[in-house]
């Protein structure tokens, strides 16, 4: 990474640009990773939106953002972006728009847009090499209509569709690998939880043109049910125990960004939340226990072999 | 001005470069393909300004055509049938946004089964979304219904966007003669696109197309759209007259043709009709008072000049390219609501489904229509709709079948 303006957390923006009294749960975990990037982007910017429970942060006639917002449909912001982005393009280059009228186009979606429906118009978009900047808020799950199972729902969680005594039988889709699989100018994965981080990756992604696309992890005190209170020490467990890599793709390297040298047993992680309590209770399943930490474990070691992986071919 | 063979494909992309669009968000599709691909070529010759971004499916082609227009330019696609329906979640979605853009929509039977050749169920499904819609017959239409639906479609009473269809085939791979106008007249005529308030800029943040939370939100919204495209109803007779004064060709809303003493009157939209009116020509010979009504206006409908048109006819006959499937015709379903009530509307109108899937409606199916009506005229009892289909097609169909039949019976795979 580059030289930083966010050396430690007294470098961090004290105006904050987000408005408040959103719709938005207590403690919603993307919420404050939205937060944290905006101070950092700035107001000049199109936000475009899909389908999720960020739809509702613009909801007639009122908006936290001092920018501007375009809300599209589930499947497809990132041509939404593609179309305001090219116009942007055009009106400059014919004079019909002075430079500093310009704006960032940045393409705010949840798991569900990013990881399933929208994948397809997200590949197109980095495919066509279009200078866009997109933020995933993962909440693990179908999050808006109730917390259903999604692509990005990590394997054992309890989901409005996945009630049965082992959760969700399925694994949390690589969206990182995947997005990275296209080579891309930037990818990363951030959390609010690591202000620091996040506001660093924000900054090199601005730095670079192209696509750029950020991952948060979100933690959801109603889809994840825990008290909005932990949102925080939530996320932190995430990133001590090894289950959300702080991770950066940039210039055909993967580099971690946040090591946990040391760390916490997942199930620290897994027990402050309600949706995977049939994990422990009536008794512990040392089974699925044993998976889940064994699958943190096998990462981490593939890590640390070799620190610098580059993406598979 | 000058004066080529061009298919309607050609037509239609000719139209959009004299609009001198900015942006083509593209993706292929048979019959449409050749649009793009003429636009591209163009682009990429220098031949004409403007970008054009092939999308990676007609969904994100219409997300990435109302967002470019939403942000202040003059945006063109294409599409066709499955293609249309691939996109239908956004052509709904957009419309809303008071973006005005064309579409030109090359008209294609829907699956199942799949199929190439032109019939009209896609385009209507299109009906209730919020486009503008311009209906064409003729190649040179083509390219002056695209310079019209940009004049009317970035109207400051409309500002909706607007779907120009053709016929697949019959018009997008027909070569006919039109005249390319002079592009100072038409600049004359449709100026550069005026984005007003609905844009994007560093200095002027805007929400667009947000989330309401009411019913009485919602229906405003609603209403205000309906009563937009309604505007532009009246906004076609000033934008079409205006056309005449600077092109020199006259396209009125409802095409009357020998309608002015007519007793019978066939009603079709598209290049079929001009079967149809080739038809009035020699029923006319032989000296029955017939003529064909061509509403070219299919969204808004133009139900007062329908109205008027058929007053006082005997029997009309809806000869639908479509069907909707437990109903019937869509354009006499639409043709009923309209005349229902209306002083002096025709007493009998009777509903004819053909033409689907490119299928041929023959002069001879035409007359059949014209002594339909009059024996209704004559009874006063509306005759059932009526599917068109011929003894020797349903041979032929027999036929497949029995080949069919027999391939599998020779590979054992008897059911």
């Amino acid at each position: 990474m580059s030289e930083t303006r966010f050396r430690n957390l007294k470098n961090m923006p004290s105006v904050h640009l987000l408005g408040t009294g959103t719709p938005m749960c207590a403690g919603c975990g993307g919420l404050e990773a939205l937060h944290e990037l905006y101070d950092v982007l700035g107001p000049r910017s199109v936000f475009v939106n899909a389908a999720g429970c960020m739809t509702l942060l613009a909801a007639y006639p009122f908006t936290p953002f001092r920018g501007s917002w375009l809300y599209t449909a589930m499947a497809s912001a990132p041509a939404g972006a593609q179309g305001v982005r090219d116009a942007l393009d055009i009106l400059v280059a014919t004079g019909r728009l002075p430079p500093e009228e310009d704006l960032d186009v940045v393409v705010l979606t949840g798991d569900g847009a990013a990881y399933g429906m929208g994948l397809s118009a997200t590949s197109g978009a980095i495919e066509r090499g279009l200078d866009f900047l997109y933020l995933c808020y993962d909440n693990e799950g179908y999050g808006n209509t109730g917390q259903q199972y999604s692509a990005a729902t990590p394997r054992g969680a309890r989901t409005a569709t996945s009630l049965g005594p082992r959760g969700y039988p399925g694994d949390k889709k690589p969206l990182f690998d995947i997005w990275v699989a296209h080579r891309p100018a930037y990818v990363a994965t951030v959390i609010g939880a690591e202000p620091l981080d996040l506001a660093r990756k924000v900054e090199t992604a601005q730095r670079l043109k192209g696509p750029r696309l950020l991952i948060a992890l979100s933690p959801c005190p109603t889809g994840w049910d825990f008290d909005p209170r932990e949102t925080v020490q939530i996320g932190q467990l995430a990133v001590k125990s090894g289950v959300w890599p702080l991770k950066e793709y940039v210039d055909g390297r993967v580099t971690h960004t946040k090591v946990p040298r040391q760390r916490v047993p997942v199930e620290e992680y897994l027990q402050r939340q309600g949706r995977f309590a049939h994990l422990f209770a009536p008794r512990r399943d040392e089974a699925l226990l044993g998976e889940i930490q064994a699958k943190v474990d096998a990462y981490w070691a593939a890590v640390d072999r070799d620190a610098d992986r580059v993406p598979s071919p | 001005m000058s004066r080529q063979l061009l298919t309607g494909n050609g037509a239609a992309a000719w139209g959009a470069r004299l609009a001198e669009i900015d942006y083509v968000p593209a993706f292929p599709i048979t019959p449409q393909t050749e649009i793009i691909e003429a636009l591209g070529g163009w682009i990429d010759r220098g031949e004409m300004g403007g970008r054009m971004v092939t999308l990676e499916s007609e969904h994100s082609m219409i997300t990435a055509a109302g967002a470019a227009a939403a942000t202040g330019v003059r945006v063109f696609s294409a599409t066709s049938s499955q293609g249309l329906l691939h996109a239908m979640e956004m052509i709904y979605t957009v419309a809303g946004w008071r973006a005005p853009f064309v579409l030109v929509n090359v008209s294609r039977g829907l699956a199942s089964p799949i199929t190439l050749e032109a019939d009209h169920n896609d385009v209507l499904a299109a009906r209730d979304a919020g486009f503008l819609q311009i209906h064409c017959s003729t190649c040179q239409e083509v390219l002056d219904s695209v310079l019209l639906a940009y004049r009317l479609a970035e109207h400051p009473r409309v500002r909706l966007p607007a779907i120009v269809n053709l016929d697949g085939f019959y018009l997008s791979f027909t070569r006919e003669p039109v005249e390319i106008p002079d592009p100072a007249c038409v600049r004359g005529f449709l100026p550069p696109f005026d984005a007003e308030n609905i844009r994007f800029r560093a200095s002027v943040p805007e929400s667009q197309a947000v989330a309401v939370l009411s019913g009485a939100a919602y229906s405003y919204f609603r209403y205000e759209t309906h009563l937009a495209a309604m505007e532009a109803l009246e906004a076609y007779e000033v934008v079409a007259e205006d056309f005449a004064a600077r092109l020199g060709r006259r396209h009125p809303a409802v095409d009357a043709y020998r309608c002015a003493d007519a007793e019978y009157a066939f009603v079709m939209i598209g290049s079929f009709a001009t079967k149809a009116r080739d038809a009035v020509d020699r029923l006319r010979e032989a000296g029955w008072r017939i003529g064909l009504l061509r509403p070219r206006l299919l969204r808004p409908f133009p139900v007062q000049a329908m109205r008027s048109a058929l007053a006082g006819r005997r029997a009309v006959a809806v000869i639908d390219q479509n069907l909707s499937v437990g109903k019937g015709g869509i354009l006499h379903a639409e043709l009923a609501s309209a005349l229902y009530g209306a002083a002096d509307a025709p007493p009998i109108l009777a509903s004819f489904v053909g033409g689907l899937g490119g299928r041929d409606i023959a002069p001879e199916e035409l007359f059949e229509i014209a002594r339909v009506l009059r024996a209704a005229s004559e009874t006063g009892e509306t005759p059932p709709p009526r599917l068109l289909f011929t003894a020797d097609e349903l041979r032929e169909t027999r036929k497949l079948q029995a080949i069919a039949r027999v391939e599998r019976h020779e590979l054992g795979n008897r059911p």
